[in-house]
């Protein structure tokens, strides 16, 4: 589904990603771990089009098309989800209203007609019954005075309602409390099937112990050192980045 | 509504009132005098008392001065190379189809949906097929009529109504007020006259549009509103569309007045032409609008979204006279291309216990410039009086402006008074959020400014408002990257 292939990326002067290989396929959960500054936030607005990065060499493709020419749009028109580290508040623009528009956006661009407003009612109670939230988040505006578990936890309803085939998770469990975690691990796991992907990004191990992934990634210094199952994650835990950094020198 | 009705209208009433004019053309010769005021009250058929009052008004005029204290930059009017009054064009003088209209001027038509038949009139085409809208305000009317609100032109009300029009006309906006609305005095052409009598709730919310005759009205347009003792009556001003018009200057006058219990809300949609890209040839719009809330309780509410003209210079106010008075001004303004608008509200507690808000948006893109400018004054007597004011501007790009000036005078210790005011640009954090949702970065500015707008939105009558949301995107479209 993606592949990522020698990717190097500039912040700047300054590169961050100094040559990323991974290969994600159709229903894998992959983690990409990695002490603070190692470059995971920049691999997930470097896949999902954010400006202010260049990409230097390598390439990224989703279901063989090239991402890294396309706008941010189109790659959530092809199904590519970024749930926010800091989702961004959008004051006066109603939640619900925001969500339709997103859906029918990418609906019209699949040549799929739009829904109307009853279905969409519809559609969206269903997806608030999957993820057990309350529907007193749609009548307010995006993100707007949301506590940060809200915050995460509309990221994930969003995430349920566009149906993306890849999404990518940035640090989804930051400033989260362990019920809050616990919420939100229910609802991406909710969301796994066989024909969706997703890398979840993160600091700490703790996320995993709720989302089981099928593949680690170790992220330093712009490079994966370490790729392993789910148990490496648990070594790390155990061990410390330093543990990593001390084996990466070594290197 | 066709502009050969229009004319007929005119023919008729030269007939009625039985008068002849020396000047034979539609259109009189530049300049302005005393002979030019009198013609013009005679080419109306006006009675005595109003051609006194246009001449009073023209010579005070003469003693004043232009303001210059605006934050606005134009090259200077030459009052003299300005007609003064013309007659609705002759259906031979109007573009005869479509193709004759500004392509970029039917483009916007068609994005806001507009009718085929309705994009004639506005563009000014003769139309020949009798509208809808004709037998709808017909309609209209005689509903209005049963429930004794009265709802014509100006110049009807002068000739049937001449008690009301003695007593009011000029009460809340002297002539002495200031440069522009003195001039409208002398030379007002025509404009709407609504009364709603004691205790009615009128039964329609009153729009121009609905007036047959209201279209070429030029560009001195007075209205006068009253509102008897527990009346209630809301006015929809304007058109979302673009019209097309031939007068740059544009000097309107709009009076309220709000007796006891009585309820006005007034909103505006003003989408003038802004000229083209170097802001060439738009519309001056330089308006007077103020109510008097006479009674205990009254309240007046002005709803305005100004998207349009080259430079606008309007302050919407509120004298809160009664006990309880309220006054309310929720506006939203955008400056785009070469723009320029300084405005904003006047908020006179005079009154016991008055209260006011304001709610201002501002969203300035391209090289737009924009000030708002408001008065919130506190007299001696007005125990108890509060006033919240909320002052927002969004910039959109890096070359256009936002100013706030804020006027607070309070005499009255017990006063409690609220400024919050907020600049703010439409962040790229913003834009990549809504982007990564699938949507076009056009229409994520689209949804973060109708979002900014909201509150402002909210006031405006349901079908009004989505034709200013809608507007506002057609607006702002091309203002970012």
């Amino acid at each position: 589904m993606l592949v990522v292939n020698g990717l190097r990326a500039n912040v700047g002067e300054k590169e961050i990603l100094k040559g990323l290989n991974f290969t994600v396929a159709a229903g894998e959960i992959h983690a990409i771990m990695g002490p603070n500054g190692s470059g995971k936030s920049t691999l997930a607005h470097v896949l999902s089009g954010r400006e202010g990065y260049t990409v230097t060499a390598g390439t990224a493709t989703f279901n063989g098309q090239n991402l890294l020419t396309l706008e941010p749009e189109q790659r959530a028109q092809l199904g590519l989800f970024l749930a926010f580290q800091y989702p961004v508040e959008l004051p006066g623009v109603n939640n619900t209203y925001f969500l339709k528009a997103a859906l029918n956006s990418i609906r019209k661009s699949r040549g799929e007609a739009e829904l109307d407003a009853v279905s969409f009612l519809r559609l969206i109670k269903e997806k608030l019954k999957i993820l057990h939230l309350d529907d007193s988040l749609l009548k307010r505006a995006v993100n707007a005075g949301f506590s940060g578990g809200e915050k995460k936890r509309n990221e994930i309803f969003q995430m349920a309602l566009l149906e993306p085939k890849l999404a990518i998770l940035d640090e989804t469990d930051s400033g989260l409390d362990i019920d809050a975690l616990r919420v939100v691990a229910d609802g991406v796991n909710a969301l796994r099937s066989s024909e969706r992907s997703m890398i979840v990004v993160t600091h700490y191990q703790r996320l995993l112990d709720y989302i089981q992934p099928d593949y680690v990634h170790v992220l330093a210094k712009g490079q994966i050192i370490r790729s392993g199952g789910k148990e490496l994650a648990l070594e790390l835990e155990e061990k410390g980045y330093g543990w990593i950094d001390a084996e990466g020198q070594a290197a | 509504m066709t502009s050969t009705s229009a004319v007929d209208e005119i023919v008729k009433s030269e007939y009625e009132h039985g008068f002849t004019t020396e000047i034979v053309s539609d259109t009189f010769p530049p300049g302005l005098n005393e002979d030019v005021v009198r013609a013009i009250s005679a080419r109306k058929g006006e009675p005595t008392f109003m051609t006194e009052w246009r001449l009073k008004a023209y010579r005070h005029w003469l003693t004043m001065t232009e303001p210059e204290w605006a934050a606005v930059h134009y090259p200077k009017i030459d009052f003299q190379s300005i007609s003064y009054f013309s007659a609705p064009k002759r259906s031979e003088d109007a573009p005869k189809s479509l193709d004759e209209i500004d392509p970029i001027l039917l483009e916007t038509y068609q994005k806001l949906g507009i009718p085929l038949e309705e994009q004639k009139v506005l563009a000014g085409i003769a139309v020949d097929a009798v509208f809808d809208s004709v037998s709808v305000a017909t309609t209209f009317r005689k509903s209005l009529a049963e429930a004794g609100v009265i709802f014509c032109s100006i110049s009807e009300a002068v000739h049937d109504y001449s008690d009301l029009i003695k007593q009011h006309l000029g009460s809340v906006v002297p002539h002495t007020d200031n440069y522009y609305a003195c001039l409208n005095a002398a030379v007002f052409s025509d404009g709407t006259f609504v009364y709603v009598p004691k205790g009615v709730r009128c039964p329609m919310e009153l729009s121009t549009y609905f007036r047959i005759n209201a279209r070429n009205t030029g560009q001195f347009e007075r209205t006068l509103i009253i509102a008897e003792e527990g009346a209630y009556v809301s006015y929809l001003e304007g058109c979302t569309a673009p019209q097309r018009d031939e007068n740059q200057l544009h000097a309107a006058v709009v009076e309220l007045i709000v007796m006891a219990d009585a309820e006005i809300k007034y909103s505006t949609v003003q989408n003038w032409y802004p000229g083209d890209a170097q802001g060439k040839g738009g519309i001056y719009n330089f308006v007077t609008k103020r109510g008097d809330c006479r009674g205990d309780r009254a309240k007046i509410s002005w709803t305005q979204v100004e998207t349009g003209s080259a430079i606008t210079w309007k302050y919407p106010s509120c004298l809160l006279r009664g006990e309880g008075a309220i006054g309310e001004f929720y506006s939203v303004a955008v400056t785009k291309g070469c723009q320029q608008a300084d405005t904003g509200t006047k908020m006179i507690h005079i009154g016991k216990n008055t209260r006011s808000t304001i709610v201002s948006k501002g969203i300035s893109a391209g090289k737009g410039q924009q000030t708002y400018r408001g008065l919130v004054r506190i007299g001696q007597r007005a125990e108890g009086a509060r006033n919240h004011t909320q002052c927002d501007s969004l910039l959109i790009g890096d070359q256009c402006s936002a100013n706030t000036v804020p006027y607070i005078e309070v005499k009255h210790p017990s006063a409690n008074m609220e400024h919050e005011a907020t600049t703010s640009k439409i962040s790229d954090d913003q834009l990549f959020y809504c982007r990564s949702r699938g949507l076009t970065e056009e229409d994520a500015v689209s949804m973060i400014v109708n979002g900014f707008c909201k509150e402002v939105f909210n006031e405006l009558p349901m079908e009004f408002a989505v034709e200013a949301q809608k507007l506002l995107s057609i607006s702002l479209e091309g203002a970012v990257g």
